[in-house]
């Protein structure tokens, strides 16, 4: 019942967010020098004033400020976010088709950075001086300073230019038809470099962030205890300190998930895979501005998403976030 | 007469500081009989929970280790056994409860997963039986409500409720030897009192051993049959909890005993004086020195003091303390 | 013993900052960091004037390699010379990152330092604030500034500034939380002083250490965020910038890799000086640490 509630709670907040992004885009729009009849007539390749007016009926543009806000929240709140002249679709249509693939990005790199992270950081909690905490400090300068967008370049350079494994851009393969399988493989294969490139910051911090928490851990009472019961050296590392350990790397890993989706335009944007980050790439470059919020909308519905499933996940993990009763 | 269950002789443990390793125990032996309880008396820092550690072998690791001596439990010597024979054995017949309630237990398994999985592990059984034993034992540690609490995390539990469970987790197997140290330390006093009534009644069911670490007199008194009197790693007077409370011969031990009026009421020649023990437990860097480490604090001290380290003194049957200048 | 701890405590106390300097001195990679970034910013100042070429000029055949014909890194793929890129592009990264770190820090500092002092009210509505500004993508929501109010160098700069406060927003609330119970703000408040006064010559410089690291790690981030951009081809088209240089080459890496390579290496060794230098000064000013 609790829990209920707080998920109700957590929800009903989420949704607050949610209106201010979509305020916040109201006002970008407003604030943009021109107005979204402008930039589009631009995308077309200009427009008659005809058309100009139409365009702005069509968005309201004539009416008074507060009615305009209203009845864009109201249109955005049935995921109306308007249409692109430069794609010659509802953006919202256009959007959907691209958000899966960001997704798979997005989630998979997130996922491998939490595993390989979270066993780096366990493996040199162990032996605080071995290799595996050396790796984790190089990796955590080297995570922290190289340009996400460099990375990719130079694996790109290496495993798909000098070395062929990798296929250089895109997420298929035009020539490659068959079964489910043969064509998921071939998606993986896509795959494979822009997940490494993307997690390749995240996994740093996560290692560095775990190492860390599992050290403490590793030091407290409930451990020697742990150790008293006469528990083996892997009870006591996977069992007892781990699960202590992680409610910091998770509630990091929520924290970072703005940054992933950024970071995930930028790596789109290297092995042209088409996603958001691809499209908002493209549709900047054409000025079309409906498909630019729509994206900024979308991205942050994403990370709002993202946070609470965040929240879900620790509350699973971590009693004492469920409150006493 | 059986044989002690725990034969400890001549251990000394290190402990590496700054300045260089330290014996944070001294050649200290003593023997521990089926269910006896014997206290360690001292300040804080005299090495009594390292022996506790020392016994369990959860001394902290790369800081410090067992340099020489033999831990005997059962004729087997826990110094140089495998970690895995240490593993089989604690939790399963030596355990321990640990001073902080607060923290000792893990805060996010519910209680009846943190006993239940000390029964699967050593006594082999499945989920289903851990969990109708640990509500057993949680019944049996006076815990109300159990078929609620044993669902329950420690934060939800009150320090007394928490070290309770310890208690519960620390007998589950049974164990020959049970080691407390200072367990009622963190907690109010009437609480402490329901603790001790809890350890006494279960040492009566299950004829187990306890190792009990203190810094109060009043719950020597109480609770132990033996004592011995710690001072600077070393042990200075070790005797039956009669004799070392009603005649103390160590000028520490009597100091300590002053510390607390009721139990001396026969001494007041000695209360005038030591009403308190002027200074404090000398660094660590000074452990191993050959002289007496309580001379700097001692109203008794003569010459030799400085020059050697005291030999135990005989005094009466059991009742022996290490001082140059007993009875002067 | 005793009596050496006696004489060390009997020295005269020293100026904090000069312990502070000992402690980083002592930290070899962070000293190392600290000379390659005192390089770094030189040429990014004198640069320009000491190797004149334009960056945007046609001087040599296109996909020239490194060491040869006197251009020490080569040409891109318009026969630019990539020396004269870095050179240029140094000051724009170092003078992009420093403005928007310091602007995101103001911002921050002003925001947690009232939500911290405050409290009540107007905490919990600077915080939802912070809270906002943590959901919206960032590099998303400042493409999103910079395509619709123009690609100008101040744009770009309050475009980072703009995204990146919230970190220096949350350290410094945590710091006033923490400091305002304290008995010296106590015994200012007791004795009168002013809010403005209590926040910025009380609390302020007792928060410093740990916004000081941050803002540094924030120069950082700001450099690689502006890289960014300039790979996404949002940048100034009329001033050059390292990330920018990949941007516009990155579709010829197979004819000449290092066109963009080199220009990573140079993002790439300048965050990473600046994290270590952040580093060095986090160790050198956090007491606890001061004591082991």
């Amino acid at each position: 019942m609790k829990l209920v509630f707080a998920v109700i709670q957590r929800v009903f907040y989420a949704a607050i967010l949610l209106l201010a992004v979509i305020v916040l885009n109201f006002f970008m729009m407003h604030l943009a020098p021109g107005d979204i009849a402008d930039s589009i007539a631009q995308t077309m390749g200009g427009a008659d004033e005809e058309i100009m007016k139409e365009i702005r009926a069509d968005y309201g543009l004539d009416k008074p400020f507060l009615t305009q806000l209203g009845q864009y929240i109201f249109k955005v709140a049935q995921f109306d976010l308007g249409y692109s002249y430069f794609y010659t679709q509802p953006v919202t249509t256009l959007i959907l088709a691209k958000i899966p693939a960001t997704l798979l990005l997005v989630i998979t790199s997130q996922i491998l950075a939490l595993i390989v992270g979270v066993l780096l950081g366990v493996q040199s909690a162990k032996n605080p001086n071995g290799i595996s905490s050396f790796v984790v400090s190089m990796l955590a300068l080297f995570g922290y300073a190289a340009p996400v967008f460099w990375t990719g370049i130079l694996l790109l350079i290496a495993f798909s230019l000098k070395i062929p494994i990798f296929p250089v851009a895109g997420m298929y393969d035009v020539m490659v038809e068959g079964s489910f399988f043969v064509e998921a493989l071939d998606v993986l294969k896509h795959l494979v470099l822009p997940v490494v490139t993307l997690s390749s910051i995240f996994l740093a911090l996560y290692s560095r962030l775990c190492r860390a928490s599992m050290m403490e851990v590793l030091g407290s009472d409930y451990i020697r205890t742990a150790k008293a019961k006469g528990l083996s050296r892997n009870e006591i590392i996977y069992k007892h300190a781990l699960k202590n350990a992680l409610s910091p790397v998770i509630t990091l890993a929520g924290l970072q998930l703005s940054a992933v989706v950024s970071g995930a335009v930028l790596v789109e944007a290297v092995y042209s895979w088409p996603g958001l980050g691809t499209l908002a790439f493209n549709s900047i470059l054409s000025r079309d501005t409906p498909t630019i919020l729509g994206i900024l909308f979308f991205s942050s519905l994403v990370v709002i998403v993202g946070n609470l499933l965040t929240d879900l996940v620790l509350r699973l993990i971590d009693p004492r976030m469920r409150g006493s009763e | 007469m059986m044989a002690p269950i725990l034969k400890v002789e001549n251990l000394s443990v290190e402990l590496k500081t700054k300045e260089g390793t330290s014996p944070v125990i001294d050649n200290l032996s003593f023997e521990l009989n089926a269910g006896e309880t014997l206290s360690f008396v001292g300040e804080s820092g005299c090495g009594k929970s390292m022996t506790a550690l020392g016994i369990m072998g959860l001394l902290p690791e790369k800081i410090s280790r067992v340099s020489s001596g033999r831990i005997l439990f059962q004729g087997e010597d826990l110094a140089s056994v495998t970690q895995k024979r240490l593993q089989e054995i604690r939790g399963n017949e030596i355990s321990m409860i640990f001073q902080e309630p607060m923290t000792s237990l893990n805060p996010v398994y519910t209680i009846g997963e943190q006993i239940g999985e000390i029964l699967r592990r050593h006594k082999g059984l499945n989920r289903k039986q851990s969990f109708l034993q640990a509500l057993d034992l949680i019944e049996a540690v006076q815990i109300p409500d159990t078929k609620n609490k044993i669902h329950s995390y420690p934060f939800q539990l009150s320090g007394g409720q928490r070290q309770r469970v310890m208690i519960a987790m620390a007998l589950a197997c049974e164990p020959k030897i049970l080691v407390a140290d200072e367990p009622t330390t963190a907690l109010d006093v009437t609480v402490q009192a329901q603790i001790f009534d809890l350890l006494k009644e279960l040492r009566v069911k299950t004829n187990t051993a306890i190792i009990l670490i203190t810094h109060d007199m009043g719950v020597v008194y109480e609770m132990a049959q033996k004592m011995i009197v710690m001072y600077a790693g070393r042990k200075v007077e070790e005797g039956s909890v009669n004799q070392v409370i009603k005649s103390p011969a160590h000028p520490y031990t009597q100091g300590l005993i002053s510390c607390v009026p009721h139990l001396t009421e026969k001494q007041p020649e000695v209360r005038e004086r030591l009403l308190e023990i002027p200074g404090i437990v000398p660094g660590l860097t000074s452990f191993g020195l050959n002289k007496c480490l309580f001379e700097s604090r001692c109203h008794k001290s003569v010459e030799k003091c400085l020059s050697s380290k005291p030999d135990s003194q005989s005094i009466s049957t059991g009742h022996q303390a290490n001082c140059w200048n007993l009875g002067k | 013993m005793k009596e050496k701890e006696n004489k060390e405590k009997e020295e005269k106390p020293r100026h904090p900052l000069s312990e502070v300097f000992d402690m980083y001195i002592r930290n070899f990679s962070a000293v190392c960091a600290m000379f390659v970034l005192i390089v770094i910013i030189i040429l990014a100042i004198f640069g320009p004037s000491l190797y004149p070429t334009d960056p945007f000029e046609m001087v040599w055949m296109p996909f020239s390699p490194p060491g040869q014909e006197g251009f020490l890194l080569g040409t891109d793929y318009l026969g630019r010379d990539l020396m004269a890129g870095l050179v240029h592009g140094a000051r724009v990264s170092i003078l992009v990152g420093i403005s928007a770190a310091f602007m995101s820090v103001v911002i921050g500092i002003t925001i947690g330092a009232l939500a911290g002092y405050y409290r009540g009210t107007i905490e919990e509505i600077l915080m939802r604030l912070t809270e906002f500004f943590q959901v919206l993508p960032t590099l998303l929501f400042s493409m999103v500034i910079v395509a619709l109010f123009g690609a100008s160098l101040p744009m770009i700069v309050i475009a980072i500034g703009l995204v990146s406060w919230t970190a220096v927003a949350r350290i410094t609330r945590a710091e006033f939380l923490r400091i305002r119970e304290l008995e010296f703000v106590m015994a200012s408040r007791a004795s009168g002083a002013s809010d403005f006064r209590l926040i910025f010559s009380v609390i302020l410089p007792n928060a410093l250490p740990p916004i000081i690291v941050q803002a540094a790690l924030m120069v950082g981030s700001a450099i690689l965020f502006e890289a960014g951009l300039s790979f996404l081809g949002l940048s100034d088209p009329n001033i050059v910038s390292w990330g920018q240089i990949i941007g516009s080459n990155r579709q010829y890496i197979l004819d000449a890799s290092y066109t963009v390579t080199v220009p990573g290496l140079a993002i790439f060794v300048t965050v990473l000086a600046i994290s270590l230098v952040g580093d060095g000064l986090n160790d050198a000013l956090n007491p606890k640490l001061r004591r082991r």
